[in-house]
């Protein structure tokens, strides 16, 4: 779109801090929940674990590493598939 | 504000969902053919459901103000069954002219088999003879960003096929710059926990300049939200989007790829 016009200069923090705060410890707790459970060994809950670590960059592509990281990398079709709906995490 | 919900699953909606998106301003609403949350059992199923999205559909949309437009296609989830998938592909020219069929639609990959690419080139192949345009759905999750790529190279294979006149759906941050990087229009998704939410969206807006995009509900029979382009548009609000900027998104970008179709008229 070349009349792009970017928008007003808002406080996103004030808009969004409190939803990724909430989002957070539901995140924590999860993890704990599945620790007490111990359900750790679960390949979804290591992904998780692994798309974690992708937060600490300092670069704002860390929403695309984190999907990237869940990915399947591999590049050819699959013979048939099997089932019809996703997990959620390759399982490597 | 008028807006335009451009892939929505109406079959599976109520009534009231309709009177709901009315008052929120929807104009018109797009249905690509889908999967129904099962398997059905021969191309009769079929033949009845693009009867139902072609001439029901339309009707009851029209009680509320709201003009409705079709896809056709055989899902990529049932397209494992290559003789089922073809059947169906078979029907197509029978509703091609329809009035509201707007082009080729959902096709796709979903666990991007060997014979889902098959019956998806099948179906770009008819919409290359046909000169329609092509809604694609991409996979879900973990098997989004194969088959994205595994979609754009397949498209690579017809020339004909214009990539200004192809949009790829579900685009999240992982695949969105491949789809725009080739010329193609990509939709952005506004659904729980799966796909996209609105300030995931509007992100993604802001990085591409909302160029060549639209957003969409996919309001299906799972938990989803018939009003979620709404509501996004409200957030863009709080972002500090102007109101023309907002409707062109909402509105004018859906007008403009569907209007290369030759009948999307509101």
């Amino acid at each position: 779109m070349s009349d792009w016009t970017p928008p007003s200069t808002v406080n996103l923090v004030d808009l969004g801090f409190m939803d990724a705060r909430s989002k957070l410890i539901d995140l924590a707790a999860f993890l704990d929940r599945v620790q007490r459970a111990n359900q750790t060994d679960d390949f979804r809950v290591q992904a998780l674990t692994n798309a974690i670590a992708l937060l600490s960059l300092n670069e704002p592509t860390r929403a695309k590493e984190v999907l990237l990281s869940f990915s399947d990398p591999s590049a050819d079709p699959i013979e048939k598939a099997t089932m019809q709906g996703a997990i959620g995490a390759y399982r490597v | 504000m008028n807006y335009i919900e451009p892939h929505g699953h109406m079959v599976s909606r109520t009534t009231d969902d309709y009177e709901r998106m009315a008052l929120a301003g929807c104009q018109a609403i797009c249905e690509p053919a889908f999967w129904a949350g099962f398997d059905r059992a021969s191309a009769d199923g079929f033949y009845d459901y693009f009867r139902q999205i072609t001439e029901y559909e339309p009707k009851r949309a029209a009680r509320f103000g709201i003009k409705h437009f079709s896809w056709l296609c055989i899902n990529p989830k049932e397209a494992e069954d290559t003789k089922l998938a073809e059947e169906v592909i078979g029907l197509i020219p029978q509703f091609i002219d329809k009035p509201g069929v707007l082009g080729i639609g959902e096709i796709g990959l979903n666990k991007n088999s060997r014979n889902e690419l098959r019956i998806f080139e099948q179906h770009v192949q008819v919409a290359q003879d046909y000169d329609q345009l092509v809604l694609i759905h991409t996979p879900h999750l973990e098997d989004k960003l194969k088959g994205t790529k595994l979609i754009v190279d397949a498209l690579k294979n017809f020339p004909k096929i214009k990539p200004e006149r192809v949009i790829i759906d579900h685009v999240e941050e992982h695949t969105i710059d491949h789809v725009l990087d080739q010329g193609f229009w990509a939709g952005i998704t506004l659904y729980p926990e799966s796909k996209c939410t609105p300030n995931r969206a509007i992100d993604m807006l802001e990085h591409r300049h909302a160029e060549r995009i639209w957003m969409n509900s996919a309001c299906d029979w799972g938990i989803s939200d018939p009003l979620a382009v709404p509501k996004t548009m409200q957030v863009m609000r709080q972002r500090g989007w102007t109101a023309e900027m907002i409707q062109q998104v909402a509105y004018e970008n859906p007008v403009a790829f569907m209007g290369q179709s030759g009948k999307f008229h509101l």
